[in-house]
Order: C-alpha cells, then sequence, then structure tokens
C-alpha cells in the first residue's frame, strides 16, 4: 500500500482539499484567499516531493573532479517550484487589492452580499 | 471554568447559533414577527407559526451547509488519497521521473553552463525562457495594484496614516543595526548565485523586505528620498528589457550546436566571473522582485510610488 | 537513526495540516492570518528535509515576510485589527470614531 509510505503526496493531498474548500465553501473573502494560498503550497510540496530521492545529496557539485550525476538528486521540480512561489504571493497581493477596492464600495466582506447588491444595480440601472 | 466556556461554545456552535464569522454582517438572526393593527387572532396565530418556520429553516440550512461542506472536504480527500496508492513510492530511484534528463543536467551541466549550483544554472540557461515569463507576471501584478489602489498626488492624507515609529527610540536603534546586515545578506546571496544555494528570487525578496522594514520604522517621506519612484520604475524596466535582450540573440543565431557561439563562455566553474550571463541574469531577476516588493507594500500603504 | 528522522518528518508534516485546519475553522480573519505565517515557517522546515536549500530561503522570506506584511497591511484598510477591549462599548465607539474619521 504505497499510501503507508509516502508521508509528503498524502499530506499534499489533504492540504489541497482543505485549501479547496476554504475557497469554495467561505462566505468571507479573506478566508477565500487564504484558501487559494493553502492550494497551492499543497501542489508545491506535491512537486518537489517527486524529486527526492534516497540518500543521494543536495545538486550542488564541487567546482573541480570528476561528477557522477548518480549521487545527486533530481533537481528539475525545484526549478518549477522556486518560480510558483514567487508567482502566487503576486497574485495574493492582487487578489487583496481588489478587496480592498471592494470593501471601499459595498462596506462587506461577504461575497452573497455584494452580489446580492450588484444585482439590485444592474436592476436599477 | 474553561471546560464550561468550551462546552457551551461547541453546543451553540452545533445547533447553528453562532455566526461562525463575526465580522461578517449576514448573521442569522430570527426576524421578529409585527403584527398590524385591528388583525383578527386567528391570522396573527397564522403570521406567527410562518415565521417560526422560516427562522428554523434558516438555522437548519446553516448547520446543514457547514455539515456539507465537511463532507465534500472528506470526499475530495478519499478520492485523491485513492490516486496515491497508484503513484511509485516516495524516494525510489527507478521511479520515471528519474530519467536520462536530470542525468545530463547534473552531469554535463558544469561543462556546459559553468554553474556550480545546478538548480541557478537550469532555471537561468537551459531553461530561461520560463524565467522570463516568470518575470513578466511579477511586473504584470505591479501595474494592476498599481492601477487599482493609485491616488493621486493632491489627495488629503489622514492622520493615521501619517504615524511613524521614528519616535521610539527601541525601534530606531535595533532597525539601525540589523538592516545593514539584512541588505547585505541579500546582495551576497544574489551575487552567489551560481556558486552556492541562493539566486535571483530569494536574493531579492530577502532586499525587498530588508527596504520593507526601513520604509516602516522610519516613516515613507525618509524612505522616498532613498528609493525615489523614478528610480523604481527605471530599474524594473532597465532589468526586465536587459534580460528580453540579452537572451532573445538564439532566436537569431541559433543555438550553440548549429549557429554562433555566444561571446561570453562558460568559464571556469567556482570562479566568481563565471557561468557565462547567469551572474547579469541572476541580478536582473534579483532587482525586478526586489523592486517589486517594495512597490507592493508602498502602494497598499499609501497609494503611491514614493 | 533512520527512525528518528522518519519520526521527525511525520511529525513536521502532521503539524501542516494541523496548522491548515486551524486556519480553515478559526473565526477571526486575524487569528487565521497569524496561524498562516506559522503554516509558513514549518514549510520552509519540510523544504530542507526534501533538500532544497533555494526553495527553503524563498519561501521564508516571501511566505513569513512579504505575505504576511500584506496581509496586515490590507486588515488594517478594512478595520479588521483585534484590539484588547474589555468591554464591547469601547470597541463599538472606537469604530464609529474610524468611521467619522474616513468620512
Amino acid at each position: 500500500m504505497n499510501f503507508l509510505i509516502n508521508y509528503e503526496e498524502v499530506t499534499s493531498m489533504i492540504l489541497f482539499a482543505i485549501g479547496f474548500t476554504m475557497l469554495v465553501f467561505s462566505k468571507n473573502i479573506m478566508k477565500k484567499i487564504l484558501g487559494l494560498n493553502i492550494m497551492d503550497t499543497g501542489v508545491y510540496l506535491f512537486l518537489a516531493s517527486m524529486g527526492y530521492i534516497e540518500d543521494k545529496l543536495t545538486p550542488i557539485v564541487p567546482p573541480t573532479g570528476e561528477v557522477n550525476a548518480l549521487d545527486y538528486i533530481n533537481p528539475i521540480p525545484a526549478g518549477l517550484v522556486l518560480t510558483g512561489i514567487v508567482v502566487s504571493v503576486s497574485f495574493s497581493a492582487l487578489m487583496l487589492a481588489l478587496t480592498v477596492r471592494l470593501y471601499k464600495k459595498y462596506r462587506t466582506l461577504n461575497l452573497d452580499e455584494i452580489y446580492e447588491k450588484c444585482s439590485k444595480e444592474d436592476e436599477e440601472e | 471554568m474553561k471546560k464550561t466556556d468550551f462546552t457551551k461554545n461547541f453546543k451553540e456552535w452545533y445547533e447553528g447559533n453562532l455566526s461562525f464569522d463575526e465580522q461578517l454582517s449576514h448573521n442569522v438572526e430570527d426576524i421578529p414577527v409585527e403584527h398590524k393593527k385591528d388583525e383578527p387572532h386567528h391570522v396573527r396565530k397564522k403570521i406567527r407559526t410562518l415565521q417560526k418556520l422560516e427562522n428554523d429553516e434558516r438555522k437548519a440550512t446553516k448547520f446543514g451547509y457547514r455539515v456539507f461542506s465537511i463532507v465534500f472536504c472528506v470526499i475530495i480527500c478519499a478520492v485523491l488519497i485513492g490516486t496515491v496508492n497508484f503513484l511509485p513510492g516516495f524516494a525510489d530511484a527507478n521511479a520515471p521521473t528519474a530519467n536520462e534528463v536530470y542525468e545530463h543536467y547534473v552531469g554535463e551541466g558544469r561543462e556546459q553552463t559553468g554553474a556550480v549550483n545546478t538548480v541557478a544554472g537550469m532555471i537561468l540557461d537551459y531553461r530561461a525562457f520560463d524565467t522570463l515569463g516568470e518575470s513578466f507576471v511579477l511586473f504584470t501584478a505591479t501595474c494592476a495594484v498599481l492601477l487599482l489602489l493609485e491616488k493621486a498626488k493632491n489627495a488629503p492624507v489622514k492622520k493615521r496614516e501619517t504615524f511613524t515609529f521614528s519616535n521610539d527610540p527601541i525601534i530606531c536603534l535595533v532597525v539601525k543595526l540589523i538592516v545593514p546586515i539584512i541588505i547585505v545578506f541579500g546582495v551576497y546571496i544574489l551575487f552567489n548565485g551560481h556558486l552556492s544555494p541562493g539566486g535571483g528570487f530569494s536574493g531579492g525578496a530577502i532586499l525587498g523586505t530588508g527596504f520593507i522594514l526601513f520604509a516602516m520604522a522610519y516613516g515613507e517621506d525618509v524612505a522616498a528620498k532613498v528609493i525615489s519612484a523614478k528610480a523604481i520604475k527605471i530599474i524594473t524596466i532597465c532589468s526586465l528589457s536587459f534580460y528580453c535582450l540579452s537572451k532573445s540573440y538564439s532566436f537569431f543565431t541559433g543555438n550553440e550546436f548549429n549557429g554562433v557561439h555566444s561571446i561570453i563562455g562558460p568559464g571556469t566553474p567556482g570562479d566568481f566571473l563565471s557561468g557565462g550571463l547567469i551572474l547579469p541574469l541572476n541580478l536582473a531577476v534579483g532587482f525586478v522582485v526586489c523592486c517589486t516588493m517594495y512597490s507592493f507594500y508602498m502602494v497598499f500603504k499609501r497609494g503611491r510610488l514614493d | 537513526m533512520e527512525e528518528i528522522i522518519t519520526i521527525f518528518r511525520v511529525l513536521l508534516l502532521v503539524s501542516l495540516v494541523v496548522c491548515a485546519i486551524a486556519t480553515a475553522l478559526s473565526k477571526r480573519v486575524m487569528t487565521a492570518v497569524i496561524v498562516f505565517t506559522s503554516y509558513s515557517i514549518v514549510m520552509a522546515v519540510v523544504w530542507l528535509l526534501l533538500r532544497s536549500p533555494d526553495l527553503a530561503i524563498t519561501e521564508a522570506a516571501v511566505g513569513a515576510g512579504v505575505n504576511g506584511v500584506l496581509f496586515f497591511l490590507t486588515l488594517r484598510k478594512l478595520h479588521l485589527i483585534d484590539k484588547d477591549f474589555k468591554d464591547d462599548e469601547t470597541a463599538k465607539s472606537n469604530a464609529e470614531v474610524n468611521e467619522n474619521e474616513e468620512n
């Protein structure tokens, strides 16, 4: 049973499910943004755990001498995740800026109420 | 004392009386019944029972909403963990992800790129186009946040926005001692991206947080004299265009096996000035990240890049 | 020796899940943000266990540093920062004073 051995992958699935539930079912916009961030980190954990090989070293090779590629772990998933972490922070900054503007106009953080007020404004127009 | 509070709160949460988030304005309260004058008795009783039914239904849907969300989470968890069963084992040397691509990157990366840190050599030499796209994402996010939250230059400044810590002796002294260390550390990580762990993203983030700490403690007016709006714009645009132009020569000349070699060769691995274009590109990416983080802070706090 | 490292790994992963559940179930937004910062820091240690120092430095600087600053700045603009109030009346009067200042 493989899910008794890969602890990291099981954890990343649980984190993904928790983040997804927060994103879909919370009424507060700030909780939705936090859920999105938790989902992101779950996916990064899954990617980076694909690159680990047992008893091997960090992929920083010595400057002189022979290099045996089978002594090091896989560096490719780490490169993918490095970009993702910085993109996720810029994405949450954009979401928070939108939240500030929404609050200034509608004075509430509840998405259902904002939707009702929006549809009332559309009916009045 | 604590136990009874906990049981009381848990019971209230379980029955759905306690609102889940107290900052929301959408609490589920009982709608009070309003009776008009001269209404006969049986009509009043009917209205009362109907209102009670509606209140009970609203409470039940709130309770059901919570239970349904937990059930949904558990179902998705179960499905995903069932898929983990079919994946290869953790840290397995015979996994399909450990194929000949990573052996080429680690084995021949030192000769072809000149970088000792394989991850930096990979993201800035073999796969430099992806890092360019990521820098574009950062730049776009800065532009979008500036569009959303910008205030005019002559806008009235509220009194609580001019609050600074510059009168506080403890914070001033500690920041005076710590910020130079942070900036030197950030610059060290940025410049040694090809020799040790670090690189553009890490060094840029640390530099950005150092500048944010300085702006927080001494006030934004003082920080604007050090890092003006014009400097931020010029640094971001110059770094991005440098990255674009320096790596797009290969669109016209072909790769190094068929076309013209680049002027800057790999160099001896382990030296400071080695690795071809990795050091200048690390600097470019680091400056973009640093300016992005700092401008996020300034635009959120004040509405201007000053 | 290997068993100790396995126990350490399992402890860190369990604390990740506990932090995530605490973020989901908290009533106030401010506690959720603070718990999210600690979640970021535990994640940085997990990156070190997976032999990627680049990711650890970046996650510690960005996740706990810049993300936390941005969330607290928005909370300040939305008047959601908690203070230590003993009565609810002083809380309400301060909220009214803040709104009057804005108008």
